[in-house]
């Protein structure tokens, strides 16, 4: 009796709830507090679901029926701007992966002080809000040393900075826990024992391990990158956050069909980095939080 | 760009390498990252910041006046809006996310229901934005599926007889509450799964009430967790633009929508505040999330 019950040992826990006058609270508690989990969930449900649910019933008001997703498919903007944010999200991870890996890697064997200023920084974008983001950027690069706001490659190549700067604190994080489950060192030692230079290492050895990492900050980034609309709107560029935003004040009934197409979009991406997460240990399983909102 | 570096350092003889090569080339792995960063984030970030402490109208002088006049009726509107729903959706959010989160973990609900919200709550979290605000709209606007049930059902007018209007602080907060719910659910469910069964057995064998529980044991080692979340969705909810942009079309005046009206045109009419705003809400942001960390430390003490 006085001995408290060990976790996982039912035998004992029933034994002793059953013979203390507790046992009838316990009992009644659960079941009360599971009706009230019901609720809970149900109440959430109802939250979560009824705009989905409305966008859809308001995407099929559209005469002829589905005319609103057929119109969206012939749409030619639909898909430039979707293809112009699709590229760009494959520009900026490529950015972000070739920045993030070695410096992580770096950080990691051989300067493990700068640890603490290389995670400040990458978590800096949390402090700044994509609005200030796009607001230094234009006014900082529009002239002086590079006028890159004033061409539109220009403001290309800054609303994919833009956008490497946002991946940071992801791609860090999964790439650095990615670099926990492996052994660096051993391996690094092995590379160059045959003869292996660190570039060499790096491409042929941490890359490819740290494949499920980075394919799981990717796929963060492709999300946010698809549905960002702040940088975008601001730097005048052609991509699906301003286009859906355009769509919704000029169309009644294709809006809502684009936007279950970007929740589509979403938890397709979503489901890609639960998959990888559950495949292999270390590829961040947790699914992090976007930047566009 | 570390390419020759590299190359340089590696063939052949590395014991003949004086130490201090050694260490500059290390650094130079990381350089790339620093000077990426040193551009495209410090460097227009560095520019706001000189940019509030110049005085436009006088030759670009030093002034602190921006900072003072960050006080003017429409700055300080905006900040007060902004703070305020930020503050109500982080507060809701936290609990009603804390609830949700309690509910499949420790409610007693199927398993998979857990795996369910959990993976639900990944993408709803990152379901934001445009496509939020216009799903919203298609449910509690005029013609919205939810306005037309109540009135064809219930014969109550959302909009005329309650006097609901998404084009306000309350509808922006029950939209914003379907990105900051999930995000609590999301980064509370850690702290709720190291709660350990012994603890409760413990409380129950020395004859505590659920009540007695909850109040002695459960929340003072859930609190420092759930004060570092709720500043965290106070950062998240304060730093959102596009979800009130296309919801409200600016007619709610908050920070985020005044800043890019800044961007867009000079509406403040004083370029320098309009950059002594961006370093109020970089202030602000950065106690918020320095909070979330702190507290986040304290709550790792007691879970595991």
């Amino acid at each position: 009796m006085t001995a408290p019950p060990r976790v996982g040992d039912r035998g004992i826990q029933t034994a002793i709830s059953s013979a203390t006058a507790t046992a009838s609270t316990t009992r009644r508690g659960p079941s009360g507090s599971r009706i009230a989990s019901w609720l809970i969930f149900i109440l959430a449900m109802l939250y979560f679901f009824l705009p989905l649910v409305a966008t859809l019933e308001f995407s099929l008001r559209a005469k002829p029926f589905g005319a609103a997703y057929t119109n969206t498919l012939k749409d030619p903007q639909f898909f430039a701007s979707l293809g112009y944010s699709f590229v760009v999200g494959l520009i900026t991870i490529i950015t972000s992966t070739l920045i993030i890996v070695p410096t992580a890697y770096w950080v990691r064997l051989r300067l493990p002080r700068l640890r603490p200023i290389v995670e400040f920084v990458t978590l800096m974008p949390f402090v700044i809000p994509p609005v200030i983001l796009a607001f230094g950027l234009i006014r900082s690069f529009s002239k002086g040393f590079l006028p890159l706001a004033g061409s539109q490659r220009g403001s290309d190549v800054l609303l994919v900075a833009a956008y490497t700067i946002l991946s940071f604190p992801y791609m860090y994080r999964a790439v650095d826990t990615g670099l926990r489950t492996i052994d660096v060192r051993s391996l690094t030692e092995a590379g160059h024992s045959l003869g292996a230079g660190t570039l060499r290492i790096l491409w042929s050895v941490i890359f490819p391990n740290l494949r499920v990492a980075i394919l799981s900050g990717a796929f963060l980034t492709l999300a946010i990158v698809i549905g960002e609309f702040t940088l975008a709107l601001y730097l005048a560029r052609p991509a699906f956050g301003p286009y859906l935003q355009h769509l919704g004040q000029n169309a009644s009934y294709e809006p809502a069909a684009v936007s279950l197409i970007s929740f589509g979009l979403t938890w397709i991406a979503m489901a890609f980095i639960a998959l990888l997460g559950r495949t292999s240990r270390g590829a961040g399983g947790r699914v992090e939080v976007g930047g566009a909102r | 760009m570390t390419a020759q570096t590299a190359e340089i350092v590696e063939p052949g003889t590395p014991s003949a390498r004086p130490a201090r090569r050694a260490f500059n080339w290390s650094f130079l792995g990381v350089l790339p990252f620093f000077v990426f960063t040193a551009l495209f984030m410090l460097f227009p970030i560095g520019f706001l910041v000189i940019g509030s402490f110049k005085d436009s109208n006088a030759g670009d002088a030093f002034t602190l006046k921006n900072y003072s006049d960050l006080t003017t009726t429409q700055v300080a509107r905006a900040f007060g809006n902004s703070i305020e729903i930020s503050l109500v959706t982080a507060i809701a959010g936290a609990i009603l996310g804390l609830l949700l989160a309690y509910a499949v973990i420790l409610g007693g609900l199927p398993k998979f229901l857990r795996t369910f919200v959990m993976t639900f709550s990944g993408v709803a979290s990152n379901f934001a934005g445009i496509p939020l605000a216009l799903a919203f709209i298609f449910t509690v606007g005029n013609l919205g599926l939810l306005t037309v049930w109540l009135k064809s059902i219930f014969h109550v007018d959302l909009v005329n007889d309650l006097g609901f209007k998404i084009l306000s602080k309350l509808g922006i907060e029950i939209v914003y509450l379907y990105f900051q719910l999930p995000l609590m659910v999301l980064i509370i469910a850690p702290a709720i799964d190291g709660l350990r069964k012994e603890w409760r057995e413990a409380s129950e064998n020395m004859g505590a009430t659920p009540a007695q529980y909850w109040r002695y044991v459960a929340l003072p080692i859930l609190l420092p967790s759930i004060l570092g979340c709720s500043v965290l969705l106070f950062g998240n909810s304060f730093g959102a633009q596009a979800t009130a942009y296309q919801l409200t079309s600016g007619q709610v005046p908050i920070a985020t929508l005044l800043i890019g009206a800044q961007i867009s045109g000079d509406v403040l009419h004083n370029p320098g505040l309009g950059y002594a705003m961006a370093m109020g809400m970089v202030v602000i942001m950065g106690f918020a999330i320095l909070m979330y960390s702190i507290l986040q430390r304290r709550s790792e003490r007691w879970l595991r």
